[in-house]
């Protein structure tokens, strides 16, 4: 009986139960079972009052993340666009799809999967617009989303450098960025830890390994 | 006891110095992710991938193998010092194992968990050695539409017990799907969805999507995390654990066990939905159930047996009928696949040494965690003080020179940032990446069966209901589409009933 919802919501419960008294830190389990990211049951939440206003700290009733406040959930706004991302790309499915040709169903052709999987998408897309204001798990961004993006920006830097001129150079700055800017290490260490994770690179992957990674030297 | 042979066999397998080399590597690497909190063992071991191609199938699974079993046991060395769950599966170990940790107990509960853990471990396996091989025979009778029908019930399942939206879910499952169909077409050899790139011709390889949505995913979206304060580690004494306490708890490691091995068969079950279940129980059975958070000894020993019988047990599942039953499992798949190695019925007859090395690597691996975990825990105490600021661009070099070294490709650098954007994304917005992984990793087994099954039954889509097995799956299909929706109205309906009252009342 576990496997369906019959079961889970009450090991779910009986986790919720003890969560009360010890005031377990459960935001530190990332993706953990009893993350603040579950779809919460009705009125576990405050009602939806973070619309519009600054991204406040933790709604009530989260003592449990108040150690280490999660981001506030995303407004309605967010997740209309979510959903109509995802409706978009099931309709995109759709088009690509049936331009291979469906086939029948005693022949299915190329298309006719991808089809059928676009479909589903779409239509969930479509019940992600209608559930849009009742959606809690979606975040929004915060003031330290900038990190993502400079991580990102040295990932994709790396990644179109890397054929040009080697890795050496990319990966020294991709961990300086990291150390000094994203992370918040001083100067010192960031330059010194940054060219040591090159040379520990190089050692590893090119004189030892013997991996046929562009290198400059 | 001709059946034995092959069993005794495996041992000889494990026992090459290789072989424990690598399953010693996979479980103090599995112990180390355990115990940093931020990368779980599905982004552990794509990560890991790329280190497991130069070398044979059996060891690469072992190792493999290790850092998933071996996570389990770091987990709980965190949970219990620094209330700091380094795993999602001991989340529970938190409430008793910091209580008495507290009491100036860390020890004691490390032990008890240690003790546990091994106990879950081993009677999972042996339960493992004997069904594993019956669930296969009985599987080598299946076709394509009972795969079809496993295929869909396992993507469903894990879909609906993760966390996060149950659609939104799905909708990752169907992404997952759609991925999976870039390329060549099997059976008209139409190209799909390449956009004339010849590097998409052969479709998407699965080691640049699962270390980019877990690894870099995971990664790019605990930088958006506040930095965590220096908890103080309580001081551990006497880690072996008192006869009273082996004599109080050894009722829940049981229980533990039982009930872990068979929540990690399930698809979806895995570790971490059996240790609150076994959690639940032990609180549920005790007559003293107010001692509960606050220093139990059943409550340290009943989640950490049952999730590292779970853990287990969840290769039930891959090595005898080729699902995969949580996104870590699916990552082994994967690793199989590359291996050239295709986990299914045949698995057990076919190749003996793979199944029943990796299956008896366990319980070497589960005495070498049992051996080393407790003298290790001050030295993993030590490694938590390296700053997450240091480890992160170390593990993102890692995963981007790493992705390379498989196919000497660059596009596939390029394709593990893009996956990484998308995994980031993904978790931002309530999106589960687990599931699209492991649709992925289905999605041409999916496919290849429902177009076999719908050229033998010649396009009529009854023929998976007049099937005995895939009708009977089909049936649980929709029981598990349907109870949930059934549950939603029932309560709806019970919410306005009450609300009416509530208003007549007022």
């Amino acid at each position: 009986m576990i496997t369906s919802r019959g079961g889970s919501p009450e090991a779910g419960a009986g986790a919720e139960g003890t969560a009360a008294v010890p005031g377990a830190p459960e935001g530190s389990g990332r993706g953990a079972g009893a993350s603040g990211a579950t779809e919460a049951p009705d009125g576990r939440r405050g009602p939806d009052g973070a619309e519009t206003g600054e991204p406040s700290g933790p709604g009530p009733g989260e003592p449990e993340t108040a150690e280490e406040p999660a981001p506030p959930p995303a407004g309605p706004v967010t997740n209309i666009v979510v959903a109509l991302v995802v409706v978009a790309l099931g309709a995109a499915g759709l088009a690509g799809s049936w331009s291979l040709g469906l086939g029948e169903a005693s022949a299915p052709s190329a298309g006719m999967w991808p089809f059928l999987v676009s479909a589903a998408i779409t239509c969930l897309g479509a019940a992600l617009v209608f559930q849009a204001r009742r959606t809690r798990d979606a975040e929004r961004f915060s003031s330290s989303s900038w990190a993502v993006l400079a991580g990102l920006a040295t990932m994709a830097a790396f990644a179109s450098l890397v054929g040009v001129i080697g890795f050496e150079i990319p990966a020294a700055v991709l961990a300086f960025v990291w150390l000094r800017f994203i992370g918040g290490e001083s100067w010192r260490l960031s330059v010194l830890t940054s060219l040591g994770i090159v040379v520990a690179f190089y050692l590893l992957f090119v004189a030892v390994l013997a991996v046929p990674i562009p290198h400059l030297f | 006891m001709d059946f034995l042979t092959p069993v005794i066999d495996g041992f000889g397998v494990v026992l090459e110095p290789a072989n424990l080399l690598y399953c010693l590597l996979g479980v103090v690497v599995g112990m180390l992710v355990g115990v940093l909190p931020g990368l779980g063992p599905a982004a552990t071991i794509a990560i890991l991938l790329p280190l497991t191609f130069g070398v044979e199938p059996v060891t690469a699974i072992i190792m493999l193998a290790g850092i998933f079993y071996g996570a389990q046991y770091g987990g709980t060395i965190t949970s219990v010092l620094l209330r700091l769950p380094g795993e999602a599966s001991s989340v529970v170990t938190v409430f008793d194992g910091h209580a008495l940790a507290l009491k100036g107990r860390a020890g004691t509960a490390l032990g008890i968990a240690a003790i546990g853990s091994f106990v879950g471990g081993t009677v999972s396996i042996v339960a493992l050695s004997l069904l594993a091989p019956v669930v296969a025979g009985f599987a080598l009778d299946f076709g394509p539409p009972e795969y079809t029908a496993l295929a869909l019930l396992g993507i469903l399942l894990v879909a609906t017990v993760s966390n996060g939206g149950r659609v939104k879910a799905i909708v990752a499952a169907c992404l997952g799907l759609l991925l999976a169909t870039v390329g060549r077409d099997m059976f008209t050899g139409a190209e799909r969805f390449t956009f004339e790139s010849l590097s998409l011709a052969d479709g998407l390889d699965f080691v640049p999507i699962a270390m980019g949505v877990f690894g870099l995913g995971e990664i790019l979206y605990n930088l958006e995390e506040r930095r965590k304060g220096a908890v103080a580690p309580a001081r551990v004494a006497n880690a072996w654990p008192s006869r009273a306490d082996l004599r109080q708890s050894s009722g829940a490691i049981g229980r533990g066990s039982v009930l872990g091995f068979f929540l990690g068969i399930l698809p979806g079950g895995g570790a971490t939905l059996s240790s609150l279940a076994a959690y639940a129980l032990e609180k549920r059975r005790s007559k003293t159930p107010e001692r509960f958070g606050h220093g139990a000894v059943e409550g340290v020993a009943a989640p950490e047996s049952a999730n590292n019988a779970a853990a287990t047990s969840s290769f039930i599942p891959l090595l005898t009928l080729g699902i995969p039953a949580n996104a870590t499992m699916a990552m082994i798949f994967g690793a199989l696949m590359i291996q050239g190695v295709t986990p299914g019925p045949q698995l057990v007859s076919e190749d003996p040494d793979l199944f029943w090395g990796v299956v008896n690597s366990m319980y070497i691996g589960n005495i070498l965690l049992l051996i080393m975990s407790i003298p290790l825990v001050g030295l993993f105490v030590k490694i938590l003080r390296v700053r997450g600021s240091i480890l992160a661009p170390i593990t993102v070099l890692i995963t981007l020179v790493g992705v390379y070294t498989v196919r000497n490709s660059v596009f596939d650098i390029a394709l593990v940032v893009v996956f990484g954007l998308v995994g980031y994304l993904m978790k931002k917005f309530g999106f589960e990446p687990g599931p699209l992984v492991l649709a992925f990793v289905l999605g041409s087994l999916l496919e290849t069966s429902l177009r076999r099954s719908l050229l033998v039954f010649d396009g009529d889509p009854t023929g998976f209901l007049t099937r005995p097995i895939s009708g009977t799956l089909f049936l649980l299909l929709a029981v598990v589409v349907l109870l949930p929706l059934a549950q939603k109205l029932f309560r709806a309906r019970r919410g306005t009933a009450r609300a009416e009252r509530e208003k007549a009342d007022a």
